[in-house]
Formats: structure tokens, sequence, C-alpha cells
């Protein structure tokens, strides 16, 4: 598909490269000419520079040849003016942009409706979105939600006192009694797909996939906490602070929201009276035990500055049980980041990117690729998707284990008729069922895909 | 410095270039030549080779600014000892040298000669010369940038790109730098057979015909009887005439016209300079010509256009030995062998677009010492040159004087007039080929010493790669693990 991205900043840039890895043509746009450049050195995309809110410079990018425009600048009124220059300039180019402030927000079904956008995504909504879901399920480091398939994919590290500890697949899925599968084992920088004879030991992060009614049981016996979070402390009032407040405070969860300044804080009393609001710093230690940190059931850093949500986050986690999130938007050492104990990351841009990405998939879905959820695991290492077997597909009733996969792929829940299955060797595919993939087997757009090359 | 990447990509180019070498060994065999084995036998040792070399894929995969011109500059030299091994076997080239010196002038499209007699040659080896000016013309890197799904993320193959291409600034033609080598290529390929064609309707032998289009499309220069492009028919020479000057125009013009962007292709400010310098040329030659010589003909007007075309796209053949010409016109000539063609087509020389920029920025330099508070930009079709670009062109200007200036010192060292040695490295740097008086048209270079035929092939390099591969190729800097520039005190 060729593609066209205004705005060549973190998402920007983000999305460029997932796009790119997908083989998609890219051609990004933005005025400022180092940032182009730099990103030109490294990926196989076009340059245009210039200001992407005009005809003139979208179509020098190809507008009128683009399948799709995806305006990501940092300003919500020209990432909607360039997509409706775009929709104007050209019938079948499909338009997405980023609008981030909460009153525009609301207006995102008039945007999509009337001015004929297609997808609207807001960073700080998706990514409150990410934390209210962890909140609900506060054992896991990343929960990843597979709607159609009615299955979590819940991330979480093997405890010193895991029952899991020491045993290989075979005898976690008895103890689990088939309601559970592991995906995927990380142990350092390593991601692998696990077999029957892999053992799991305390340190390792697992993720495995549980079908939604069975979470409580299966989390009980795992030793881990399945209960929600009754109350969270969130340091700094940004945005995504909000958005998550909202959502908190709706589902019945004590919110308290610290934040240095003044004025923000009364925005925030006058917007969230059942909040409570503390005026004052959160990187001050006693101010954090005076609020109760050490007795709290969640911890959410968002401050504006990653820096601090880091360390905030791992002082939490050094002194307290509550479930510890940070938001980290800006600094680029993922890697480093996740050697810390200190919780879950949170981090905006992927998010967005991913949205995206999902919506790309789905897009290139309409024109013979039938990939109906993507979520991106393990920094990038891994990728789940959705599929629904289609009528005459070459997978159908063969038995799992007879069929021939590619290597570092995993068929881990069928969903038939309304019922989920954990599916074994014995299992087989049939047409209409949704099942969900995991693959370390990168760019896997149709089911036909997953059948190794004979 | 990624070392194994660079190797490996060497390994890479070793396969294209063993199978570059089939060409001229089915010819070779189809004319019952025994030089043929020659090709076959280097093709397979060199395959095998590379074979070995690109088994082990690198571990790392960074590649920068620094590797690609390394790589680049090492692939030509590469590409020229082996290119220049079946001329040295089969003793049709008894040294080594002047075997390295054919086929470095090949590949950089040069068309600068040792040999006195090219007749001489077997059929095989004619046509490898003129096959390795088609091959340099457009860049074999941009060739296996086409057919080679090369691994790992997409800017080294900019770098590549970038290195290769000559012109101040290069740009991709798509997104994708697979498609716009393809791209380039397809025009070139189109754009040779199209030439072939009008060759062969002008009455060329078929042999004849696809030599002199692969000289022509890359603008190389070596023909296949001595007497260069002289004996063909008008046809042939006028037809000839306009494909030199197609190959020597900017291909974004002709992706632009097959995009139907007409009027983008139009504004092109560097081919309608290019164009107009070179009816100056024609006709100020004309004049001349028409003043002093006592017989002005019709194969005067065509020798004119034909010889400023060959010179200004630095191509090289010769319908008439220029060098008897009256001064003022072998003084144009010598000035346009600078100028080049247009950047981004397969011409040598400066590049019509740098001394656009490089006349406008020092036109803004004179304004500003005048209006000490005048804010002016430098525009080229209508974009606003950046400050890097103009700072990167002066610097070329800078450095090409001084290794003209320094190869003209060594070269001067064996002994020959003034206008020899200066035509000499003019049209080795520019990569033309034939210069004035021994190294005119119907001279060659076969005469100079060692030394200065090293010089001379160093230039032919430097002049096709746009200098910088080569310089960085030398400066210790970029071959350590980190590159620290040294604070000078």
């Amino acid at each position: 598909m060729n593609i066209i991205i205004v705005g060549c900043g973190k998402v920007g840039s983000a999305l460029a490269e997932q796009l790119c890895r997908e083989n998609h043509n890219i051609t990004i746009v933005d005025t400022d000419r180092e940032a182009l450049d730099s990103l030109v050195s490294s990926l196989d995309v076009q340059p245009v520079y210039g200001n992407g809110t005009t005809y003139r410079v979208l179509k020098e990018a190809g507008v009128d040849q683009a399948d799709l425009l995806i305006a990501v600048t940092g300003y919500d009124e020209r990432n909607m003016l360039s997509c409706l220059v775009a929709r104007k300039a050209s019938k079948k180019c499909e338009v997405i942009a980023r609008v981030r402030d909460p009153e525009y927000n609301e207006d995102s079904d008039f945007l999509k409706g009337e001015l004929g956008l297609s997808m609207v995504i807001n960073p700080e909504m998706a990514a409150a979105q990410n934390i209210f879901r962890l909140l609900r399920m506060p054992s896991a480091l990343d929960v990843d939600i597979f709607e159609n398939s009615r299955v979590n994919m819940l991330r979480f590290r093997v405890g010193n006192d895991s029952p899991l500890h020491g045993h290989n697949m075979v005898e976690v899925a008895a103890m689990a009694k088939g309601n559970m599968l592991v995906c995927i084992q990380e142990r350092g920088k390593e991601a692998v797909i696990p077999s029957g004879s892999t053992t799991l030991f305390s340190g390792d992060i697992i993720s495995v996939m549980i079908p939604f009614d069975q979470a409580g049981p299966v989390m009980k016996k795992l030793k881990l906490n399945q209960r929600p979070a009754t109350n969270c402390i969130i340091g700094g009032g940004s945005a995504t602070a909000q958005y998550l407040a909202g959502m908190l405070l709706a589902s019945g969860v004590q919110v308290k929201i610290i934040d240095r300044n003044r004025q923000k804080c009364e925005e925030l009393a006058n917007h969230f009276p059942s909040a409570q609001i503390v005026c004052g710093d959160c990187t001050n230690k006693l101010l954090l035990s005076e609020e109760g940190l050490e007795d709290t059931d969640a911890f959410v850093c968002l401050t504006d500055q990653d820096e601090v949500n880091i360390m905030l986050s791992l002082y939490a986690t050094s002194i307290s049980d509550a479930k510890v999130i940070a938001k980290i938007s800006r600094i680029n050492f993922e890697e480093v980041v996740d050697k810390l104990n200190m919780g879950s990351v949170i981090y905006p841009k992927n998010i967005t990117a991913e949205n995206i990405v999902r919506y790309v998939r789905a897009m290139g879905n309409a024109k013979g690729n039938n990939v109906e959820t993507l979520y991106r695991l393990a920094d990038g290492k891994v990728e789940a998707m959705e599929f629904v077997v289609q009528e005459g597909s070459p997978v159908i009733g063969i038995p799992l284990m007879d069929l021939k996969l590619k290597r570092g792929l995993l068929v881990c829940s069928i969903l038939r008729n309304g019922r989920n299955i954990i599916p074994t060797g014995h299992d087989t595919l049939e047409a209409g069922d949704t099942i969900v993939i995991i693959t370390t087997v990168l760019g896997i757009r149709d089911l036909s895909d997953v059948l190794a090359a004979r | 410095m990624n070392i194994a990447m660079i190797i490996y990509l060497l390994g890479s180019l070793m396969e294209v270039e063993a199978a570059l070498m089939l060409f001229p060994a089915a010819i070779g065999l189809g004319y019952g030549e025994k030089s043929a084995y020659a090709f076959l036998v280097i093709a397979a040792a060199e395959a095998l080779l590379g074979f070995l070399i690109i088994r082990k894929k690198p571990r790392k995969n960074t590649f920068f600014a620094r590797e690609g011109f390394v790589t680049t500059a090492l692939s030509w030299i590469l590409l020229s000892a082996v290119g220049a091994l079946p001329f040295y076997v089969t003793r049709q080239i008894p040294m080594y040298l002047d075997a390295l010196f054919e086929t470095v002038s090949g590949f950089t499209t040069t068309g600068a000669s040792i040999l006195n007699n090219v007749e001489a040659l077997d059929k095989c080896m004619l046509f490898w010369r003129s096959f390795s000016h088609w091959i340099g013309g457009m860049g074999v890197l941009v060739f296996m940038m086409a057919i080679l799904p090369l691994s790992g993320a997409g800017g080294q193959k900019l770098f590549l790109l970038r290195a290769e291409s000559p012109g101040p600034s290069v740009d991709k033609l798509s997104p994708k730098i697979r498609i716009t080598a393809l791209w380039l290529y397809g025009i070139y390929v189109v754009l040779t057979i199209l030439c072939f064609i009008f060759q062969l309707i002008g009455g060329m032998d078929a042999f004849s015909a696809i030599c002199l289009s692969f000289g022509a499309a890359g603008t190389g220069g070596f023909g296949v009887l001595n007497s260069s492009f002289a004996s063909y028919s008008p046809f042939c020479k006028w037809s000839c005439t306009v494909f030199m000057l197609l190959f020597g125009i900017n291909f974004n013009v002709y992706y632009l016209l097959i995009m139907r962007r007409f009027k983008d292709a139009f504004k092109m400010e560097e081919v309608r300079w290019y164009l107009i310098i070179y009816f100056f040329a024609v006709f100020t030659i004309l004049l001349n010509l028409y003043r002093y010589s006592h017989l002005f003909t019709e194969a005067d007007v065509v020798d004119a256009f034909f010889s400023v075309s060959s010179i200004m796209t630095t191509t090289g053949y010769a319908t008439k030995d220029f060098n008897l010409w009256p001064n003022y016109s072998r003084i144009i000539l010598v000035i346009i062998m600078f100028s080049g063609a247009c950047a981004g087509s397969t011409g040598g020389g400066i590049k019509i677009s740098r001394l656009i920029i490089l006349v406008k920025s020092v036109g803004k330099e004179l304004k500003r010492m005048l209006q000490p508070r005048t804010v002016k930009h430098v525009f080229l079709d209508n974009k606003d040159v950046d400050h890097a670009t103009i700072m990167n062109t002066l610097a070329y200007i800078v450095i090409y004087l001084m290794i003209f200036i320094i190869s003209l010192l060594l070269v001067a060292t064996d002994g020959y007039d003034t206008t020899t040695s200066f035509s000499a490295v003019a049209a080795t740097f520019n990569n033309i080929g034939p210069g004035l008086n021994i190294v005119g048209p119907t001279g060659n270079y076969a005469s100079f010493t060692w030394l200065s035929k090293i010089v001379l092939i160093f230039d032919m390099l430097a002049g096709r790669l746009e200098i910088y591969p080569l310089i960085f190729l030398m400066m210790p800097g970029s071959w350590k693990k980190v590159s620290l520039t040294r604070s000078s005190k």
C-alpha cells in the first residue's frame, strides 16, 4: 500500500518503522529537515520536505496515488486539516488523524462521520485504556485482549514462590486443567515459544492465554493476585491521568491524584469531584508515604517527565506491594527499562503506532488479507494475531499435531460455537473458527501463510 | 566500521560480476574465439569465491554513511581489478596495469584507451569493453539493489545509492529504493534498446550497434574501430548525437514524464541550462569553423553537433579529429569537458546542477556583501536549496580543483606539452576519454609512464564516484572502530 505519514515525530517515526517492515511504500512529510534526514538514513522511506497541510506538498508526496494518509503532527488542527485536504484531493485515500485534545475527542464520531476520517486516535486515551486494563488484572505486566476469541493474554513474571517454578509445559497444562496455555517465554533477551519440555523458572516472564471466564480460577491456582485494584494513586495530572481517573471513577475505584501545579489541581478538583486531589510534589518521599503509598493497591506514574516516572516506579516497587505502572513517552532505551524491576511500563507512542498498524492490516484485510486483531509482543519479536478460518482453507480438518506449521508458530486459542478451546495436538481447525496464533515469524497476513513451505 | 557487512556486500558484487561476464563469454563462443574460455574460467572462480563469502551473513546490520562510501569505493576497485583479468590472461593486453587502465576506463565510462590498434582485439574483448561502459553508467551497486533483495534496513541502500549516483543531492524516485533502482534500470534499458535500433536503421552491423549503443548509454566512448565513429553513416551520427544528449539528461525527467507529471518535468532548471549550453557551444563552434576553414561542408555541421554532444555528455566518441579544429573551438570543447552532463544521468564532469548552485550562491554572496542585511536563499527548480547542500557543493568544487592540480603536477612529470597533460587529466577526471594533442581522438594513453597511468586510473575512479568515496577509503579515520576526530590545538 502507498501510505503517507504527515509528521516525523516520535509516533511518526515509530509508525514508519513498523509499516516499512510490513513492506508498504511510505512517504513521510515534515518541515523538519533534520528529522527527515535521520529517519531516511535508517529506513527505506521517501522523505518530502514541507508543510503537510498544504495541497502542494501533499501532491508532491503523491496523495493521488496514496491509499492511506496518517496525520500525526503535534497539532490536532493540522492533523485534521491535513486529512481534509487529502480527502478532497483523492477519493480513494483513507485518512487517520491523531487528535489528543479532550474537547475534540468528544467530536470523534462527527469527525469520522462527517469529515470522512477513517480513524481518530488519541494516544493519551489509548494509554489510559491500557493502564485501566492492567489495573483490573494487577498481577499482569501486560494484558492483551482478543475480543472475538474471548481470551486474554496475560504477561507476568514467574515469582520465587510461584507453583510454576521448575515445571515443564505438560505439567503446567495439567495444573491448570487445560484452561491455560503458555505462549511466550522470555528469559533475558530471548523470547521463545515454548515446547512441551520447556521448563519454567522463577524470573522468567511468560505470556499465557486464558479464556475470559477462567481468568479468576486459573490465577488463583497460580497464586496470583486476582483482585482488581480498588484504590489507586496517580502521580501527575497529565491528560492520560485525567482519562484514566474518569475510567477508574466510573468503575468505582477510589482515585487520588498528586500534582505539583496548584492551578492544575484546581482544574482536576473541578472536573473530578469524587476524586481526592493532592497538591504536592510526588517526588517527595514523605508526601508519598503520608498519602499512603505503602498500602495502596495501585500506583500509576504519569508525570510529564519519563525519568521521574521511572524513578518513582522503582521506588514504589521497593517499598510497597502495590501494582506499579509507569508511562514512558520519549525515552528510547526499552531494553534497559525492561531489565529494571519496576512493574509495568506503558509506551504511548507504541500503543498509538500499534493501533494504527492494526488498522492498516485490517485495510489490507478487505483486499484478501484476513487478520482480525494484532498485537506485537516481547519488544516486537513476537506477534499475536486473530484469524477467522475461511471455508476451503488448507488448514481445515487436520489435527494440529499433524499440521505442518512454520517453526516458531503456535495456535493458542480456538473459539467454536461460542465456546473457547485451549487447543492440544488432537484438536482440529474448522471453517468459521476464530483462532489466535502466536508467532515469531513476523508479517503473516493470511492464514495460509502459517503453513511451512513444501 | 562494520567490516563484515562490507565484505558481505563485496561478495554479492562478485556474484553479480561473474554473472555479467557470461555475456562476453557467450559472444566469444558465438564467434568461436578461444578467449571466451578466459571469461568462463574467471567467472567461475569469482562466483565460487563470492559464494564462499556470502555464505556467512554478517551478524550486525549497522550501516552508515562511511560504510556506504567505503563499500562503493572498494566495489569499484574490485570490479575493475577482476574485470581486467580477461584482457591480461589472454595476453590481448600484455601488461596488467594497461589492462586495469582499460577496464577502469570502461567501468567509469571514460573511454580512454591505451590500445594502439583496437581492431586487433577479439570480438568478446571488444564487447566486454563496451559492456563495462553500460554496467558502469548506471552503476553496479544500483543494479545490485534492483535485482538482489539485500537484507537489512533501508538505510544502507540509500547510502550506497548516494555514494554511487552522481549529483549534489540524490533523491529516490519512489518510496522503496528497490523500485527506484528498477525504474532507473528500466528507463536505461529501454533507451539503450532504442539507440540500438536506430543504429541498425542507420545501416550499422549488429555487433557494432550493440557495442556503440552500450558506449552511448553509459556515456563511455570505447569504439570497435580505430576510427571511432567516423566511418558510419550520417544517420547513425545524427541519431547517436541525440541519444548521447538524452543519456546526459537527469533520469528523473523520464520518470516524471512516464508518471505524466509534465509540468514538473519541464520545470527542471538543470536540463534547460544543459540544452542552452549545448546549443551555444555548437553554434559558436560552427561560426568559428565557418570563418577559419576553407571548405565548410555539411559534414562539418554533423561533426560540430556530434562532437559537442559527445564531449559534453562525457562520452568521447569522435567523428572527426577535433584536435585539428581552430583554437577557439578546442577551448570550447575543453570548457564543456568540465561542465559535464546533468546530475542523475550517466554522464560525468562537475555536473550542470552543481554549477547552477555554485553560480547562484556566489551571486547571493556578492549581494550580501553589498547589502549585508539581506537574507536570501538559493533556489533550484523553485525549491529552496538547503544550506548543507550548498556547502557540500562548494567543498566538492574545492576538492575537485585540488585533486585536479595534484594530478596535473604528477602527470606533467612525463614531460609532454601543457595541452596534452592538461587535457589528459581533464579527459580522465571528467570521464570523457579523448583529450587533445597526443591523447586526442586519434591518439591514446599508451605512452604514459606507469606513475601517470596510476594517477589517471585514480582520476577516472574519483571522477565517476564523485571523489568522496575514494577520499574516505584512504582516510584512516573511517577505518577506526569508533570514528573520532582529534581536536586541533
